[in-house]
Protein backbone atom coordinates (compact mmCIF):
# COMPACT_ATOMS: atom_id res chain seq x y z
CA UNK A 1 0.00 0.00 0.00
CA UNK A 2 1.60 3.61 -1.04
CA UNK A 3 0.36 6.96 -0.47
CA UNK A 4 -0.73 6.88 -4.19
CA UNK A 5 -3.57 4.17 -3.11
CA UNK A 6 -4.95 6.91 -1.36
CA UNK A 7 -5.04 9.23 -2.91
CA UNK A 8 -7.77 7.19 -5.35
CA UNK A 9 -9.96 6.73 -2.36
CA UNK A 10 -9.34 10.20 -0.81
CA UNK A 11 -12.68 11.53 -1.27
CA UNK A 12 -14.05 8.57 0.47
CA UNK A 13 -12.28 8.29 3.18
CA UNK A 14 -12.67 11.64 4.18
CA UNK A 15 -16.46 11.38 3.97
CA UNK A 16 -16.33 8.31 6.14
CA UNK A 17 -14.48 9.73 9.33
CA UNK A 18 -16.48 12.66 8.69
CA UNK A 19 -19.87 10.75 9.40
CA UNK A 20 -17.81 8.73 11.90
CA UNK A 21 -16.94 11.87 14.06
CA UNK A 22 -20.53 13.12 13.07
CA UNK A 23 -21.98 10.17 14.96
CA UNK A 24 -20.19 11.15 17.85
CA UNK A 25 -20.48 14.96 17.48
CA UNK A 26 -24.20 14.86 17.68
CA UNK A 27 -24.08 13.19 20.78
CA UNK A 28 -23.07 17.20 22.40
CA UNK A 29 -25.57 18.70 20.08
CA UNK A 30 -29.15 18.88 22.29
CA UNK A 31 -32.26 18.11 21.21
CA UNK A 32 -33.97 20.44 18.94
CA UNK A 33 -31.09 21.92 17.59
CA UNK A 34 -30.21 18.91 14.97
CA UNK A 35 -30.20 21.59 12.40
CA UNK A 36 -26.52 21.82 13.29
CA UNK A 37 -25.74 18.49 13.08
CA UNK A 38 -27.55 18.83 8.86
CA UNK A 39 -25.43 21.66 8.96
CA UNK A 40 -22.27 19.53 9.63
CA UNK A 41 -23.25 16.67 7.54
CA UNK A 42 -23.58 19.22 4.29
CA UNK A 43 -20.53 20.99 5.27
CA UNK A 44 -18.85 17.34 5.02
CA UNK A 45 -20.11 16.49 1.38
CA UNK A 46 -19.55 19.84 0.39
CA UNK A 47 -15.67 19.09 1.50
CA UNK A 48 -15.90 15.56 0.19
CA UNK A 49 -17.21 17.42 -3.35
CA UNK A 50 -14.49 19.61 -3.26
CA UNK A 51 -11.87 16.46 -3.12
CA UNK A 52 -13.79 15.00 -5.83
CA UNK A 53 -13.63 17.71 -8.13
CA UNK A 54 -10.10 17.97 -7.48
CA UNK A 55 -9.44 14.86 -8.91
CA UNK A 56 -10.95 15.62 -12.15
CA UNK A 57 -8.72 14.18 -15.45
CA UNK A 58 -6.92 12.25 -12.87
CA UNK A 59 -6.88 9.04 -13.42
CA UNK A 60 -5.31 5.61 -11.88
CA UNK A 61 -5.57 2.54 -9.87
CA UNK A 62 -5.12 1.34 -6.24
CA UNK A 63 -5.12 -1.50 -3.45
CA UNK A 64 -3.95 -3.71 -6.11
CA UNK A 65 -6.26 -2.85 -8.79
CA UNK A 66 -9.33 -3.26 -6.57
CA UNK A 67 -9.96 0.22 -6.57
CA UNK A 68 -9.96 2.83 -9.64
CA UNK A 69 -10.13 6.22 -10.51
CA UNK A 70 -11.26 7.51 -13.62
CA UNK A 71 -13.18 10.18 -15.12
CA UNK A 72 -16.67 7.97 -14.79
CA UNK A 73 -15.99 7.04 -10.75
CA UNK A 74 -15.34 11.37 -10.50
CA UNK A 75 -18.49 12.01 -12.68
CA UNK A 76 -20.74 9.53 -10.53
CA UNK A 77 -19.16 10.63 -7.27
CA UNK A 78 -19.76 14.07 -8.24
CA UNK A 79 -23.27 13.58 -9.25
CA UNK A 80 -23.96 11.29 -5.79
CA UNK A 81 -22.33 14.17 -3.17
CA UNK A 82 -24.72 16.67 -4.82
CA UNK A 83 -27.50 14.25 -4.59
CA UNK A 84 -27.03 13.74 -1.18
CA UNK A 85 -26.92 17.47 -0.24
CA UNK A 86 -30.44 18.25 -1.68
CA UNK A 87 -31.77 14.98 0.16
CA UNK A 88 -30.10 16.72 3.52
CA UNK A 89 -31.62 19.98 1.95
CA UNK A 90 -35.43 18.25 1.46
CA UNK A 91 -34.82 15.99 5.05
CA UNK A 92 -33.63 18.95 7.14
CA UNK A 93 -37.51 20.10 7.60
CA UNK A 94 -39.60 17.64 7.23
CA UNK A 95 -37.57 15.35 9.90
CA UNK A 96 -38.22 18.21 12.02
CA UNK A 97 -42.12 18.33 11.39
CA UNK A 98 -42.54 15.05 11.46
CA UNK A 99 -41.02 14.21 14.82
CA UNK A 100 -38.18 12.04 13.84
CA UNK A 101 -35.09 14.58 14.78
CA UNK A 102 -32.34 12.50 15.85
CA UNK A 103 -29.09 13.21 14.70
CA UNK A 104 -27.66 9.50 13.27
CA UNK A 105 -30.26 10.34 10.38
CA UNK A 106 -27.60 12.56 8.75
CA UNK A 107 -24.64 10.54 9.30
CA UNK A 108 -26.73 7.34 8.09
CA UNK A 109 -27.07 9.57 4.61
CA UNK A 110 -23.15 9.90 4.58
CA UNK A 111 -22.61 6.42 4.86
CA UNK A 112 -24.86 5.48 2.27
CA UNK A 113 -23.17 7.30 0.16
CA UNK A 114 -19.75 6.66 0.99
CA UNK A 115 -21.48 2.68 0.19
CA UNK A 116 -22.39 4.53 -3.44
CA UNK A 117 -19.41 6.65 -4.14
CA UNK A 118 -17.24 3.06 -3.54
CA UNK A 119 -19.63 1.66 -5.63
CA UNK A 120 -18.19 3.78 -8.27
CA UNK A 121 -15.14 3.45 -7.52
CA UNK A 122 -15.18 -0.33 -7.53
CA UNK A 123 -12.95 -2.72 -10.04
CA UNK A 124 -13.47 -5.71 -8.72
CA UNK A 125 -16.53 -7.64 -7.92
CA UNK A 126 -15.91 -8.22 -4.19
CA UNK A 127 -15.77 -4.63 -3.64
CA UNK A 128 -19.01 -4.41 -5.69
CA UNK A 129 -20.63 -6.73 -2.83
CA UNK A 130 -18.87 -4.37 0.20
CA UNK A 131 -20.04 -0.95 -1.60
CA UNK A 132 -23.62 -2.60 -2.25
CA UNK A 133 -24.03 -3.52 1.01
CA UNK A 134 -22.48 -0.41 2.85
CA UNK A 135 -25.04 1.65 0.69
CA UNK A 136 -27.87 -0.78 1.31
CA UNK A 137 -27.53 -1.40 5.10
CA UNK A 138 -28.06 1.91 5.90
CA UNK A 139 -30.99 2.72 3.73
CA UNK A 140 -32.84 0.12 5.40
CA UNK A 141 -32.61 1.58 8.60
CA UNK A 142 -33.78 5.21 7.22
CA UNK A 143 -36.48 3.65 5.67
CA UNK A 144 -37.94 2.03 8.89
CA UNK A 145 -36.58 5.55 10.24
CA UNK A 146 -40.46 6.79 11.28
CA UNK A 147 -40.83 4.03 14.20
CA UNK A 148 -43.30 3.42 15.72
CA UNK A 149 -44.98 4.09 12.83
CA UNK A 150 -46.47 0.86 10.88
CA UNK A 151 -45.91 2.30 7.19
CA UNK A 152 -42.28 2.93 7.75
CA UNK A 153 -41.72 -0.46 9.64
CA UNK A 154 -43.19 -2.50 7.26
CA UNK A 155 -41.51 -0.41 4.13
CA UNK A 156 -37.88 -0.95 5.96
CA UNK A 157 -38.71 -5.04 6.62
CA UNK A 158 -39.63 -5.16 3.07
CA UNK A 159 -36.69 -3.17 1.74
CA UNK A 160 -34.74 -5.32 4.09
CA UNK A 161 -35.93 -8.69 2.90
CA UNK A 162 -35.99 -8.21 -0.61
CA UNK A 163 -32.57 -6.03 -0.39
CA UNK A 164 -30.90 -9.31 1.25
CA UNK A 165 -32.29 -11.15 -1.21
CA UNK A 166 -31.16 -9.31 -3.69
CA UNK A 167 -27.48 -9.77 -2.11
CA UNK A 168 -27.79 -13.44 -2.10
CA UNK A 169 -28.20 -13.28 -5.62
CA UNK A 170 -25.35 -11.01 -6.50
CA UNK A 171 -22.99 -13.01 -3.99
CA UNK A 172 -23.79 -16.38 -5.52
CA UNK A 173 -23.36 -14.55 -8.85
CA UNK A 174 -20.01 -13.42 -7.82
CA UNK A 175 -18.57 -17.00 -6.63
CA UNK A 176 -19.74 -18.44 -9.88
CA UNK A 177 -17.47 -15.65 -11.69
CA UNK A 178 -15.17 -16.54 -9.60
CA UNK A 179 -15.33 -19.81 -10.45
CA UNK A 180 -15.69 -19.87 -13.99
CA UNK A 181 -12.42 -17.30 -14.70
CA UNK A 182 -10.54 -18.24 -11.30
CA UNK A 183 -10.46 -14.27 -10.46
CA UNK A 184 -12.94 -11.28 -8.96
CA UNK A 185 -10.98 -8.56 -10.13
CA UNK A 186 -12.75 -7.08 -13.42
CA UNK A 187 -9.60 -6.95 -15.61
CA UNK A 188 -8.65 -10.05 -14.63
CA UNK A 189 -12.08 -12.06 -15.77
CA UNK A 190 -11.93 -10.00 -19.41
CA UNK A 191 -8.38 -11.77 -19.73
CA UNK A 192 -9.46 -15.35 -18.53
CA UNK A 193 -11.91 -14.55 -21.10
CA UNK A 194 -9.93 -13.95 -23.50
CA UNK A 195 -6.98 -16.55 -22.88
CA UNK A 196 -9.94 -19.05 -22.81
CA UNK A 197 -9.58 -20.31 -19.89
CA UNK A 198 -12.65 -19.43 -18.81
CA UNK A 199 -15.96 -21.82 -18.21
CA UNK A 200 -18.36 -19.85 -20.27
CA UNK A 201 -21.25 -21.83 -19.06
CA UNK A 202 -20.64 -21.00 -15.37
CA UNK A 203 -19.83 -17.17 -16.45
CA UNK A 204 -23.07 -16.63 -17.84
CA UNK A 205 -24.81 -17.87 -15.02
CA UNK A 206 -22.92 -16.02 -12.58
CA UNK A 207 -23.59 -13.16 -14.70
CA UNK A 208 -27.05 -13.30 -14.84
CA UNK A 209 -27.50 -14.06 -10.89
CA UNK A 210 -25.58 -10.43 -10.99
CA UNK A 211 -28.05 -8.94 -13.26
CA UNK A 212 -31.01 -9.77 -11.15
CA UNK A 213 -29.53 -9.06 -7.73
CA UNK A 214 -28.97 -5.84 -9.70
CA UNK A 215 -32.19 -5.88 -11.20
CA UNK A 216 -33.59 -5.53 -7.79
CA UNK A 217 -31.61 -2.51 -6.80
CA UNK A 218 -32.79 -0.51 -9.30
CA UNK A 219 -36.02 -1.41 -9.46
CA UNK A 220 -36.28 -3.17 -13.04
CA UNK A 221 -39.12 -5.60 -14.00
CA UNK A 222 -40.01 -8.18 -12.87
CA UNK A 223 -37.85 -7.35 -9.86
CA UNK A 224 -39.54 -3.98 -9.01
CA UNK A 225 -42.78 -5.50 -6.80
CA UNK A 226 -41.01 -3.63 -3.85
CA UNK A 227 -40.36 -0.48 -4.58
CA UNK A 228 -44.59 1.02 -4.28
CA UNK A 229 -44.63 -0.29 -1.21
CA UNK A 230 -41.49 0.75 0.26
CA UNK A 231 -41.36 4.26 -1.58
CA UNK A 232 -45.24 4.94 -0.24
CA UNK A 233 -43.56 3.56 3.40
CA UNK A 234 -40.12 5.14 3.93
CA UNK A 235 -40.53 8.90 5.12
CA UNK A 236 -40.93 10.89 1.94
CA UNK A 237 -36.97 12.81 2.38
CA UNK A 238 -35.43 9.37 2.41
CA UNK A 239 -37.33 8.00 -0.39
CA UNK A 240 -36.20 10.83 -2.25
CA UNK A 241 -32.83 10.24 -1.72
CA UNK A 242 -33.76 6.47 -2.36
CA UNK A 243 -34.73 6.55 -5.49
CA UNK A 244 -31.99 8.97 -7.00
CA UNK A 245 -28.75 7.38 -4.91
CA UNK A 246 -29.25 3.66 -4.93
CA UNK A 247 -30.40 3.97 -8.81
CA UNK A 248 -27.54 6.11 -9.52
CA UNK A 249 -24.98 3.70 -7.55
CA UNK A 250 -26.73 0.42 -8.74
CA UNK A 251 -26.06 1.53 -12.82
CA UNK A 252 -23.09 2.81 -12.56
CA UNK A 253 -22.07 -0.71 -11.29
CA UNK A 254 -23.90 -2.28 -13.52
CA UNK A 255 -22.32 0.22 -16.35
CA UNK A 256 -18.57 -0.64 -14.99
CA UNK A 257 -19.19 -4.53 -14.67
CA UNK A 258 -21.18 -5.34 -17.82
CA UNK A 259 -18.82 -3.09 -20.30
CA UNK A 260 -15.39 -3.40 -18.63
CA UNK A 261 -15.75 -7.44 -17.12
CA UNK A 262 -18.48 -8.79 -19.30
CA UNK A 263 -18.50 -7.69 -22.92
CA UNK A 264 -18.02 -11.13 -24.50
CA UNK A 265 -21.01 -12.21 -23.23
CA UNK A 266 -22.81 -9.41 -25.51
CA UNK A 267 -24.73 -11.73 -27.57
CA UNK A 268 -26.38 -13.64 -25.22
CA UNK A 269 -27.45 -11.07 -22.64
CA UNK A 270 -28.25 -8.32 -24.88
CA UNK A 271 -31.77 -10.01 -25.83
CA UNK A 272 -32.20 -10.07 -22.22
CA UNK A 273 -31.21 -6.68 -21.42
CA UNK A 274 -33.41 -5.51 -24.28
CA UNK A 275 -36.35 -7.47 -22.56
CA UNK A 276 -35.89 -6.53 -18.99
CA UNK A 277 -35.93 -2.48 -20.31
CA UNK A 278 -38.97 -3.09 -22.64
CA UNK A 279 -41.13 -4.77 -20.21
CA UNK A 280 -39.59 -2.43 -17.17
CA UNK A 281 -40.71 0.80 -19.40
CA UNK A 282 -44.00 -0.98 -19.94
CA UNK A 283 -44.87 -1.95 -16.69
CA UNK A 284 -44.05 0.90 -14.91
CA UNK A 285 -45.93 3.35 -17.19
CA UNK A 286 -48.95 1.26 -17.29
CA UNK A 287 -49.20 0.20 -13.58
CA UNK A 288 -48.67 4.16 -12.30
CA UNK A 289 -51.84 5.23 -14.78
CA UNK A 290 -54.08 3.75 -12.03
CA UNK A 291 -52.03 5.46 -8.88
CA UNK A 292 -54.37 7.96 -6.79
CA UNK A 293 -51.22 8.40 -4.05
CA UNK A 294 -48.56 10.69 -5.35
CA UNK A 295 -45.85 9.01 -3.39
CA UNK A 296 -47.03 5.81 -5.14
CA UNK A 297 -47.40 7.30 -8.80
CA UNK A 298 -43.69 8.99 -8.20
CA UNK A 299 -42.74 4.81 -7.31
CA UNK A 300 -44.36 4.00 -10.58
CA UNK A 301 -42.80 6.71 -12.11
CA UNK A 302 -39.02 5.99 -10.83
CA UNK A 303 -39.65 2.11 -12.39
CA UNK A 304 -40.34 3.65 -15.34
CA UNK A 305 -37.02 5.00 -15.98
CA UNK A 306 -34.99 2.79 -14.38
CA UNK A 307 -36.47 0.92 -17.88
CA UNK A 308 -35.43 4.25 -20.10
CA UNK A 309 -31.84 4.00 -18.07
CA UNK A 310 -31.44 0.46 -19.02
CA UNK A 311 -31.77 1.33 -22.37
CA UNK A 312 -28.01 2.76 -22.41
CA UNK A 313 -26.69 -1.10 -21.46
CA UNK A 314 -28.68 -2.74 -24.61
CA UNK A 315 -25.84 -1.46 -26.95
CA UNK A 316 -23.32 -2.39 -24.69
CA UNK A 317 -21.77 -5.01 -26.84
CA UNK A 318 -21.01 -2.93 -29.40
CA UNK A 319 -17.70 -0.81 -28.89
CA UNK A 320 -18.27 1.85 -31.50
CA UNK A 321 -21.71 3.07 -29.89
CA UNK A 322 -21.16 1.66 -26.11
CA UNK A 323 -19.79 4.81 -25.35
CA UNK A 324 -22.45 7.16 -26.31
CA UNK A 325 -24.99 5.25 -24.90
CA UNK A 326 -23.15 4.82 -21.62
CA UNK A 327 -22.91 8.30 -21.59
CA UNK A 328 -26.53 9.23 -22.80
CA UNK A 329 -27.05 6.98 -19.70
CA UNK A 330 -25.26 9.15 -17.76
CA UNK A 331 -26.48 12.10 -18.89
CA UNK A 332 -30.29 10.58 -18.29
CA UNK A 333 -29.39 9.63 -14.90
CA UNK A 334 -28.53 13.56 -14.44
CA UNK A 335 -31.61 14.81 -15.58
CA UNK A 336 -33.13 11.89 -13.43
CA UNK A 337 -31.84 13.11 -10.29
CA UNK A 338 -32.77 16.80 -10.73
CA UNK A 339 -36.43 15.91 -11.52
CA UNK A 340 -36.57 13.04 -8.71
CA UNK A 341 -35.14 15.27 -5.72
CA UNK A 342 -37.58 18.22 -7.38
CA UNK A 343 -40.93 16.45 -7.23
CA UNK A 344 -40.15 14.86 -4.10
CA UNK A 345 -39.52 18.17 -2.80
CA UNK A 346 -42.82 19.46 -3.58
CA UNK A 347 -44.38 15.91 -2.52
CA UNK A 348 -42.56 16.95 0.86
CA UNK A 349 -43.88 20.66 1.00
CA UNK A 350 -47.60 19.59 0.87
CA UNK A 351 -47.17 16.06 3.22
CA UNK A 352 -49.06 16.41 6.68
CA UNK A 353 -48.94 14.39 9.81
CA UNK A 354 -50.45 10.92 9.79
CA UNK A 355 -49.97 10.68 6.05
CA UNK A 356 -52.25 12.95 4.75
CA UNK A 357 -51.66 15.59 1.93
CA UNK A 358 -50.32 12.57 -0.06
CA UNK A 359 -53.49 12.01 -2.88
CA UNK A 360 -53.35 13.26 -5.98
CA UNK A 361 -57.19 15.17 -5.19
CA UNK A 362 -54.90 17.01 -2.92
CA UNK A 363 -53.29 18.84 -4.91
CA UNK A 364 -56.57 20.65 -6.53
CA UNK A 365 -56.41 24.09 -6.53
CA UNK A 366 -52.68 24.03 -5.99
CA UNK A 367 -51.88 26.56 -9.31
CA UNK A 368 -54.58 29.26 -7.57
CA UNK A 369 -52.63 28.80 -3.51
CA UNK A 370 -49.60 28.72 -4.42
CA UNK A 371 -48.50 29.73 -8.17
CA UNK A 372 -44.51 29.36 -7.84
CA UNK A 373 -45.37 25.52 -6.17
CA UNK A 374 -47.05 24.75 -8.70
CA UNK A 375 -45.10 25.99 -11.62
CA UNK A 376 -41.93 24.05 -10.21
CA UNK A 377 -44.36 21.21 -10.16
CA UNK A 378 -45.11 21.35 -13.66
CA UNK A 379 -42.11 21.54 -14.77
CA UNK A 380 -41.05 18.49 -13.00
CA UNK A 381 -43.92 16.26 -14.42
CA UNK A 382 -42.40 17.79 -17.63
CA UNK A 383 -39.03 16.79 -17.63
CA UNK A 384 -40.63 13.24 -15.84
CA UNK A 385 -42.41 12.48 -19.24
CA UNK A 386 -39.87 14.18 -21.70
CA UNK A 387 -41.70 17.86 -22.79
CA UNK A 388 -39.58 20.81 -23.61
CA UNK A 389 -38.22 23.04 -22.17
CA UNK A 390 -36.50 20.16 -19.81
CA UNK A 391 -33.91 18.58 -19.43
CA UNK A 392 -36.38 15.39 -19.44
CA UNK A 393 -36.35 15.88 -23.39
CA UNK A 394 -32.64 16.37 -23.59
CA UNK A 395 -32.00 13.31 -21.79
CA UNK A 396 -34.29 11.08 -23.71
CA UNK A 397 -33.27 12.59 -26.64
CA UNK A 398 -29.71 11.76 -26.49
CA UNK A 399 -30.62 8.10 -25.04
CA UNK A 400 -33.65 7.38 -28.32
CA UNK A 401 -30.53 8.51 -30.88
CA UNK A 402 -27.96 6.19 -29.39
CA UNK A 403 -30.12 3.25 -28.75
CA UNK A 404 -30.89 3.93 -32.17
CA UNK A 405 -27.72 4.19 -33.18
CA UNK A 406 -26.87 1.06 -31.98
CA UNK A 407 -29.61 -0.70 -34.08
CA UNK A 408 -32.03 -1.32 -32.04
CA UNK A 409 -34.88 1.00 -33.42
CA UNK A 410 -37.73 -1.82 -31.78
CA UNK A 411 -36.82 -0.27 -28.61
CA UNK A 412 -36.88 3.18 -29.03
CA UNK A 413 -39.80 2.93 -30.41
CA UNK A 414 -41.15 1.53 -27.34
CA UNK A 415 -39.37 4.41 -25.32
CA UNK A 416 -41.21 6.81 -26.87
CA UNK A 417 -44.52 4.53 -27.44
CA UNK A 418 -44.30 4.70 -23.23
CA UNK A 419 -43.01 8.31 -22.87
CA UNK A 420 -46.57 9.23 -24.59
CA UNK A 421 -48.49 7.19 -21.96
CA UNK A 422 -46.29 8.83 -19.21
CA UNK A 423 -47.99 12.05 -20.46
CA UNK A 424 -50.91 10.93 -19.33
CA UNK A 425 -50.39 10.25 -15.61
CA UNK A 426 -48.00 13.44 -15.21
CA UNK A 427 -50.10 15.52 -17.22
CA UNK A 428 -53.19 14.49 -14.68
CA UNK A 429 -51.30 16.31 -11.62
CA UNK A 430 -50.92 19.23 -13.31
CA UNK A 431 -54.55 19.48 -14.53
CA UNK A 432 -55.55 19.20 -10.80
CA UNK A 433 -53.39 21.57 -10.01
CA UNK A 434 -54.53 23.97 -12.19
CA UNK A 435 -57.74 23.17 -13.40
CA UNK A 436 -59.72 21.93 -10.49
CA UNK A 437 -60.39 24.02 -7.26
CA UNK A 438 -59.55 23.17 -3.61
CA UNK A 439 -57.75 24.57 -0.91
CA UNK A 440 -54.30 22.93 -0.45
CA UNK A 441 -52.14 22.92 2.46
CA UNK A 442 -48.58 23.71 1.52
CA UNK A 443 -45.55 24.64 4.01
CA UNK A 444 -42.89 27.45 3.64
CA UNK A 445 -39.72 26.07 4.56
CA UNK A 446 -36.45 28.11 3.45
CA UNK A 447 -34.48 25.16 2.98
CA UNK A 448 -37.30 22.91 0.96
CA UNK A 449 -38.15 25.68 -0.60
CA UNK A 450 -34.41 26.46 -1.94
CA UNK A 451 -34.53 22.53 -2.97
CA UNK A 452 -37.21 22.73 -5.00
CA UNK A 453 -36.75 25.91 -6.39
CA UNK A 454 -32.98 25.32 -7.46
CA UNK A 455 -34.28 21.97 -9.00
CA UNK A 456 -36.60 24.00 -11.26
CA UNK A 457 -34.58 25.78 -12.86
CA UNK A 458 -31.42 23.42 -12.93
CA UNK A 459 -33.88 21.50 -15.19
CA UNK A 460 -34.98 23.77 -17.24
CA UNK A 461 -31.55 26.20 -17.50
CA UNK A 462 -29.78 22.75 -18.10
CA UNK A 463 -31.85 22.00 -21.41
CA UNK A 464 -30.82 25.25 -23.15
CA UNK A 465 -27.45 24.29 -22.66
CA UNK A 466 -27.31 20.40 -22.29
CA UNK A 467 -24.10 20.33 -24.54
CA UNK A 468 -21.41 20.99 -21.54
CA UNK A 469 -22.86 18.49 -19.20
CA UNK A 470 -23.03 16.25 -22.28
CA UNK A 471 -19.09 16.79 -22.98
CA UNK A 472 -18.49 16.40 -19.45
CA UNK A 473 -20.32 12.76 -19.40
CA UNK A 474 -18.60 11.91 -22.78
CA UNK A 475 -15.53 12.91 -21.86
CA UNK A 476 -15.97 10.97 -18.43
CA UNK A 477 -16.69 7.47 -20.11
CA UNK A 478 -14.31 8.24 -22.99
CA UNK A 479 -11.76 7.08 -20.23
CA UNK A 480 -13.71 4.28 -19.28
CA UNK A 481 -13.03 1.82 -22.37
CA UNK B 1 -10.80 -36.95 -1.10
CA UNK B 2 -13.93 -35.94 -2.45
CA UNK B 3 -14.45 -34.33 -5.62
CA UNK B 4 -14.79 -30.95 -5.81
CA UNK B 5 -18.29 -31.02 -7.98
CA UNK B 6 -20.15 -32.70 -5.20
CA UNK B 7 -19.27 -29.36 -3.39
CA UNK B 8 -20.69 -27.72 -6.17
CA UNK B 9 -23.63 -29.25 -6.10
CA UNK B 10 -24.22 -29.42 -2.75
CA UNK B 11 -23.98 -25.49 -2.96
CA UNK B 12 -26.58 -25.18 -5.75
CA UNK B 13 -29.03 -27.59 -3.35
CA UNK B 14 -28.47 -24.95 -0.94
CA UNK B 15 -28.87 -22.11 -2.42
CA UNK B 16 -31.81 -22.84 -4.44
CA UNK B 17 -33.80 -23.87 -0.66
CA UNK B 18 -32.51 -20.66 0.16
CA UNK B 19 -34.11 -18.94 -2.75
CA UNK B 20 -37.23 -21.50 -2.56
CA UNK B 21 -37.50 -20.98 1.38
CA UNK B 22 -37.53 -16.72 0.81
CA UNK B 23 -40.40 -17.28 -2.07
CA UNK B 24 -42.36 -19.97 -0.15
CA UNK B 25 -42.08 -18.91 3.98
CA UNK B 26 -44.39 -16.22 5.43
CA UNK B 27 -42.52 -15.91 8.57
CA UNK B 28 -39.73 -13.12 8.18
CA UNK B 29 -37.54 -14.84 10.25
CA UNK B 30 -37.28 -17.56 8.45
CA UNK B 31 -37.34 -16.10 5.32
CA UNK B 32 -34.32 -14.47 6.85
CA UNK B 33 -32.70 -17.75 7.66
CA UNK B 34 -33.12 -18.60 3.73
CA UNK B 35 -31.20 -15.38 3.68
CA UNK B 36 -28.47 -16.57 4.94
CA UNK B 37 -28.53 -20.28 3.55
CA UNK B 38 -27.87 -18.08 0.42
CA UNK B 39 -25.13 -16.37 1.21
CA UNK B 40 -23.78 -19.38 3.03
CA UNK B 41 -24.26 -21.54 -0.36
CA UNK B 42 -22.13 -18.70 -1.95
CA UNK B 43 -18.87 -19.03 1.03
CA UNK B 44 -19.10 -22.92 -0.05
CA UNK B 45 -19.01 -22.44 -3.72
CA UNK B 46 -15.91 -19.93 -2.93
CA UNK B 47 -14.09 -22.32 -0.48
CA UNK B 48 -14.37 -25.12 -3.42
CA UNK B 49 -13.58 -23.02 -6.36
CA UNK B 50 -10.02 -21.32 -4.18
CA UNK B 51 -9.42 -25.08 -3.60
CA UNK B 52 -9.44 -25.80 -7.18
CA UNK B 53 -7.24 -22.73 -8.54
CA UNK B 54 -5.28 -23.48 -5.55
CA UNK B 55 -5.65 -19.64 -4.52
CA UNK B 56 -6.44 -17.76 -1.41
CA UNK B 57 -8.34 -15.46 -2.59
CA UNK B 58 -11.76 -17.42 -2.52
CA UNK B 59 -11.27 -18.58 0.88
CA UNK B 60 -10.54 -14.50 1.50
CA UNK B 61 -13.70 -13.42 0.08
CA UNK B 62 -15.77 -15.55 2.94
CA UNK B 63 -14.48 -13.45 5.58
CA UNK B 64 -15.96 -10.43 3.78
CA UNK B 65 -19.51 -11.95 3.15
CA UNK B 66 -19.08 -13.54 6.92
CA UNK B 67 -18.77 -9.72 8.39
CA UNK B 68 -20.90 -8.81 5.77
CA UNK B 69 -23.76 -11.15 6.67
CA UNK B 70 -23.18 -10.17 10.22
CA UNK B 71 -24.13 -6.44 9.62
CA UNK B 72 -27.29 -7.67 8.24
CA UNK B 73 -28.67 -9.18 10.92
CA UNK B 74 -27.92 -6.38 12.98
CA UNK B 75 -30.00 -4.35 11.25
CA UNK B 76 -32.31 -7.33 10.39
CA UNK B 77 -33.40 -8.80 13.95
CA UNK B 78 -33.46 -4.82 14.73
CA UNK B 79 -36.12 -4.54 11.99
CA UNK B 80 -38.38 -7.74 13.00
CA UNK B 81 -38.13 -6.87 16.72
CA UNK B 82 -39.30 -3.07 16.07
CA UNK B 83 -42.66 -4.95 14.35
CA UNK B 84 -42.58 -7.05 16.27
CA UNK B 85 -43.59 -4.76 19.13
CA UNK B 86 -45.98 -2.40 16.93
CA UNK B 87 -47.96 -5.68 14.63
CA UNK B 88 -47.21 -8.34 17.27
CA UNK B 89 -46.91 -10.61 14.26
CA UNK B 90 -43.86 -10.85 11.85
CA UNK B 91 -46.16 -12.63 9.27
CA UNK B 92 -45.04 -11.15 5.99
CA UNK B 93 -48.84 -11.63 4.48
CA UNK B 94 -50.14 -9.37 7.27
CA UNK B 95 -47.63 -6.71 6.16
CA UNK B 96 -50.56 -5.42 4.57
CA UNK B 97 -50.90 -1.52 5.32
CA UNK B 98 -49.36 -0.51 2.08
CA UNK B 99 -51.22 -1.69 -0.87
CA UNK B 100 -52.24 -0.14 -4.26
Amino acid sequence: MTLSDFNTLLPLIVLTVWACALLIVDLFIPKGRKGWTALLAVFGLALTLDLTLAQLGDSGAGFSGMITLDGFSTFVNALLLVSAMLAIGLAYGYVKRMGLERGEFYSLILFSVTGMMLMAQAADLVIVFLALELLSIPLYVLAAFARPKVDSEEAGLKYFLLGAFAAGFVVYGIALVYGATGATALSAIVSAVAARTANLTLLIVGAALILVGFGFKVAAVPFHMWTPDVYQGAPTAVTAFMAAGAKIAGFAALLRVFSLAFPSLAADLTPILWALSALTMVVGNLLAISQTNIKRLLAYSSIAHAGYILMAFVPFGSQEVQSVSVAAGLFYLVAYALTNFGSWGVVIALEQKEGRGLEISDYAGLGRKYPALAAAMTIFMLSLTGIPPTLGLVGKFYLFRAVMAGGFTGLAIIGVLTSLVSAYYYLRVVVTMYMREGEPEALREPWLNFTWGLTAIATVVFSFVPSGLFDWASQAVLKLF
Amino acid sequence: MVPEIYYLVLSAILFTMGALGVLARRNALIIFMSVELMLNAANLAFVSFANTYQQLNGQIIVFFVIAVAAAEVAVGLALIVAIFKSKHSIDVDQMSSLKG
